[in-house]
């Protein structure tokens, strides 16, 4: 029993965290950074947090993930980081030539109270920005939030940087069919899958930020820095000109939505992440107020997905679920899985924030009455197991860190979210999308065959399923 | 050779070109894509198998969560290491102070667990915010009983190598506490050996087979009780010497207990430490017993390891490891599959590692500190590498070059320490430098092995 050391009975905990059921945000910071072109995350702490990041990060894509770092000392803790930061600017542009340093604060750099823009602003009168290059940042102590928070407040700062208010707002100009699509923390099979969705409902994009071709990079047997892909700041700056703005999950995506609105009145729709039939519905009704039209392939692609679904409700029914992971992700896997028929008992996030249970509440309604659902301090993987211990459940889906309790417990994991460690796939297999939508139910209903075929005696062991 | 940045010249060596000088031992540039991680990180690798102890992380939720469990030190016992314990500090504790949420913490968790032992980590921000650590690892010693120890870890401080230095003063508080009645005296601990992969357990068996007992491995399957009594043993055997050899020294200025530093990777370095410690008690018997060991041992691989040897002879390799001496091990290892190393290189290495590195080295042996993805991939082009041996940070810059890679690190799956280490790494490297996969690529620059006959 490799978590033999979980007791059963659930006691209320203030202070401590075990097992965390987030991170923290530098490293959604440093994802969405590469999620831009020819962009260097750069880590204005210790040492530690930007390899530590970097280790997640390679882990979970099997890929080189670049990013520069202060590379704090005691001294520079006590005196302040600005004299690191100038001279990292230096070199990098320097060395590794980027388009843009992405800058993400730690806890210790905000403790001490670096001020980023003065910083910035002091390294461009001192020469040490090239001309057309680009050095943006965003405050992630790791003290607040999470992971998708620290996300968030990079994709506002890209706004905040990159977007440049049109001259005369409302005047057309050749990018004024375009809208902006915020898309939240995906993988890059999912981002393809929305670039593809978009283009096929006839919409010009901007897209940012877009990791595709950037951590599922093909090998060419060559090394290279900046790979192809990432979203051109070139094409960011004319975010401002768009027409409307559609934003796929709100905990990663709101913030810079509600900029561009503020910034450039643009107005914008807020979602939940396209994941199953109806939230992909959702997507592709927003798309069709700003001008699509769907082509008849995806209306059967659709429909290829509900008669898969169809095919295998049996399997699916009633089926309690404990998923945990983050807010956006949580949300829409429990619409869809609720519309499966099944029924997600558990739900944890450690990533606070109240508005978490109106969501859920609203995606929900009174289908899962007995659904316990928990966010933030307490919210972890030591408490889902202990409930689980309590009343079993018959899925589990998350990231790798629940495959203890899923060994423990003996029961299937379906893994999804981040990170995802000991497994591939998620980088290259979209789980978003009517497409996505098939690939979920597909692996799902393996999970409760597999396990059927395996704990079955002799005589109900069936050739047909 | 590579076009480095002028203030990494320094840093990189060639063997031959000149005499030897090499700058180490430096803070990482700032804006370097450093692989180099932080005290913190040292601290918790060298403390974290204790598996009867509570590991209580003070600091933001990243610091746990990056550390949680991605190691293989494996324990025959408790699994309480592998839980991951964190006070989370929010903002309203950076404010206010974060001592009363460890306080509480602590006393829950000893509460749940009645732990031998609990070690509270500092974290970056508990150094800038200035909890008395201290303090409340006594009060709450004082009044559960329980021995809790403050790791001065904070992140800041530098590199891992503080981070040992950290952690071995932790261990230090505990070394002397216990009873040593009934050690026998050809007694030995063994410092700097983590059990990743089962390794300890190998090498603890061919010290039972030689007659001689094993007091504490630190930490490998670690238990607080050895620890408290590894004062009780009449020699330190040292691997790893860069994180526990502050420890070893410790241990000799307090108790006069000697060291020698070995290293259990390659047959001869294995071999070798095995009869300096049958050396070190002058007993004939337990020479006769390593030496029948070790010919037991080495019969058994060398049949294997010859007929791979054959396969492979005529492969380069590199290596870039965390601490300098588990390079020289490698390069030994390296030669006795035929495989050459054309770089050396460490993220901590010291001036006197990279000298006896550089001697060790063929002519014309790259040595390079504290290096940078960029430059780690100019050289494996530059220098036709077929192998790299590294870390997690380091596998995807040989994939994408398709160069063959081994682990190395602490997440290796495989033992590869001691005899049957040695033939673990032998296949290992065998299979990854012959895969067919590589020849997918077509570009790939440098060229392929000879290969048995299939088609091309």
């Amino acid at each position: 029993m490799l978590l033999r050391h979980t007791t059963k009975e659930v006691t209320e905990r203030s202070a401590l965290t075990v097992n965390p059921a987030k991170t923290c945000q530098p490293i959604g910071a440093m994802y969405a950074a590469l999620g831009i072109h020819g962009c260097l995350p750069h880590s204005h702490g210790s040492q530690g947090c930007c390899s530590y990041h970097r280790s997640t990060l390679t882990r979970h894509y099997k890929e080189p993930i670049m990013a520069a770092t202060s590379s704090f000392t005691e001294g520079s803790s006590v005196f302040g980081g600005q004299a690191n930061m100038l001279e990292a600017i230096s070199n990098i542009f320097h060395l590794y030539t980027p388009e843009v340093i992405a800058i993400h604060t730690t806890c210790l750099s905000e403790t001490i109270g670096d001020d980023m823009p003065q910083i910035i602003g002091k390294a461009r009168d001192e020469g040490k920005i090239p001309a057309g290059k680009w050095v943006i940042h965003a405050n992630t102590p790791s003290y607040e939030g999470s992971h998708i928070t620290g996300f968030s407040s990079m994709v506002k700062s890209f706004v905040d940087y990159f977007v440049t208010k049109p001259a005369t707002p409302g005047e057309s100009s050749s990018r004024s069919g375009q809208v902006n699509i915020i898309p939240g923390w995906m993988e890059p099979s999912d981002y393809r899958e929305v670039k593809r969705l978009c283009s096929a409902l006839g919409i010009q994009t901007v897209m940012f930020p877009d990791t595709s071709d950037v951590v599922d990079a093909p090998k060419t047997g060559t090394f290279q820095m900046y790979p192809t892909g990432g979203t051109k700041v070139s094409d960011i700056m004319t975010a401002g000109q768009s027409k409307a703005t559609i934003a796929l999950g709100p905990s990663a995506s709101k913030a810079a939505a509600t900029q561009l609105e503020q910034k450039c009145e643009i107005p914008s729709e807020v979602l939940e992440l396209p994941i199953g039939i109806r939230a992909t519905d959702r997507f592709v009704e927003a798309l069709i107020k700003v001008g699509g039209t769907v082509p008849d392939w995806l209306t059967a692609e659709r429909g290829r997905a509900v008669d898969l679904i169809s095919d295998v409700q049996q399997y699916l029914f009633g089926k309690k679920v404990a998923l945990w992971g983050d807010p956006d992700q949580l949300v829409s896997l429990s619409e869809f899985f609720a519309d499966l028929g099944m029924r997600p008992v558990y739900v944890v996030t450690g990533t606070p924030g109240k508005r978490f249970d109106k969501r859920m509440a609203a995606v929900l309604g009174d289908r899962v009455p007995e659904a316990k659902i928990r966010q933030g301090q307490g919210a972890d993987m030591f408490l889902m197991h202990q409930w689980i211990k309590n009343e079993k459940v018959d899925l589990l889906v998350g990231n790798t860190y629940g495959k203890y309790i899923a060994r423990d417990e003996d029961i299937p994991l379906l893994r999804h979210g981040f990170p995802i460690l000991d497994r591939q796939g998620h980088a290259q297999f979209t789980t978003a999308g009517y497409r996505g939508t098939m690939r979920l139910v597909e692996r799902i209903v393996s999970l409760f065959l597999d396990r059927k075929d395996r704990d079955a005696p002799e005589r109900s062991f069936e050739l047909t399923l | 050779m590579a076009e480095l940045l002028e203030k990494r010249r320094l840093h990189v060596h060639q063997k031959g070109k000149g005499k030897f000088t090499l700058d180490c031992e430096r803070p990482s540039l700032a804006g370097a894509v450093s692989q180099r991680a932080c005290t913190f990180c040292g601290s918790r690798v060298v403390l974290y198998p204790i598996a009867d102890a509570i590991h209580l992380v003070h600091g933001p939720v990243g610091c746990a969560a990056y550390t949680w469990d991605i190691r293989g030190s494996r324990s025959s016992g408790p699994e309480l290491h592998r839980l991951s314990f964190t006070t989370d500090l929010r903002e309203q504790d950076v404010i206010r102070g974060g001592a009363i949420k460890l306080e509480k913490s602590l006393r829950e968790l000893i509460a749940t667990y009645q732990p031998k032992a609990a070690f509270v980590y500092s974290t970056c921000i508990v150094g800038v915010i200035g909890d008395d650590v201290a303090a409340v690892c006594r009060t709450v010693s004082k009044d559960t009983g329980v021995e809790v120890i403050e790791v001065n870890s904070e992140g800041f401080k530098g590199t891992k190598k503080d981070g040992y230095l950290a952690a071995c003063d932790a261990l230090n508080t505990l070394v002397g506490t216990g009873s040593t009645a009934d050690i026998s005296p050809l007694s030995i601990n063994i410092l700097g050996e983590f059990n990743i992969a089962g390794e300890a357990w190998i090498i603890q068996e061919y010290y039972r087979k030689m007659g001689v007992e094993v007091v504490a491995t630190l930490t490998g399957d670690g238990r607080v009780e050895d620890v408290r009594r590894a004062h009780g043993a009449r020699l330190n055997v040292v691997q790893c010497s860069g994180s526990m050899m502050p420890l070893a020294k410790k241990m000799k200025e307090r108790f006069g207990i000697p060291f020698i530093k070995v290293s259990y990777f390659g047959v001869e370095d294995v071999a070798k430490a095995l009869y300096e410690v049958a050396d070190h008690f002058g007993s004939s018997e337990l020479q006769r017993r390593a030496e029948d060991l070790v010919a037991e041992e080495t019969a058994a691989i060398l049949p294997r390891l010859r007929s791979i040897r054959g396969e492979l002879s005529g492969a380069r390799a590199a290596i870039y490891t965390g601490g300098a001496f588990k390079a020289f091990s490698l390069v030994r290892a390296l030669r006795t599959l035929g495989v050459r190393t054309v770089l050396a290189g460490s993220q901590t290495g010291n001036a006197d590692d990279y000298s006896a590195l550089a001697e060790l080295c063929d002519e014309g042996t790259v040595i390079v500190d504290d290096t940078n993805p960029m430059e780690l991939a100019q050289f494996l082009t530059e220098l036709k590498v077929d192998l790299l041996i590294g870390g997690v940070k380091e596998r995807p810059i040989a994939h994408k070059l398709g160069v063959g890679f081994c682990d190395h690190n602490h997440e290796r799956k495989r033992p590869l320490a001691g005899f049957h280490g040695m033939l673990e790494f032998a296949e290992e490297v065998r299979s990854t430098l012959l895969s067919p996969v590589w020849r997918h690529v077509h570009r790939t620059p440098r060229t392929a092995l000879p290969r048995p006959s299939e088609g091309k």
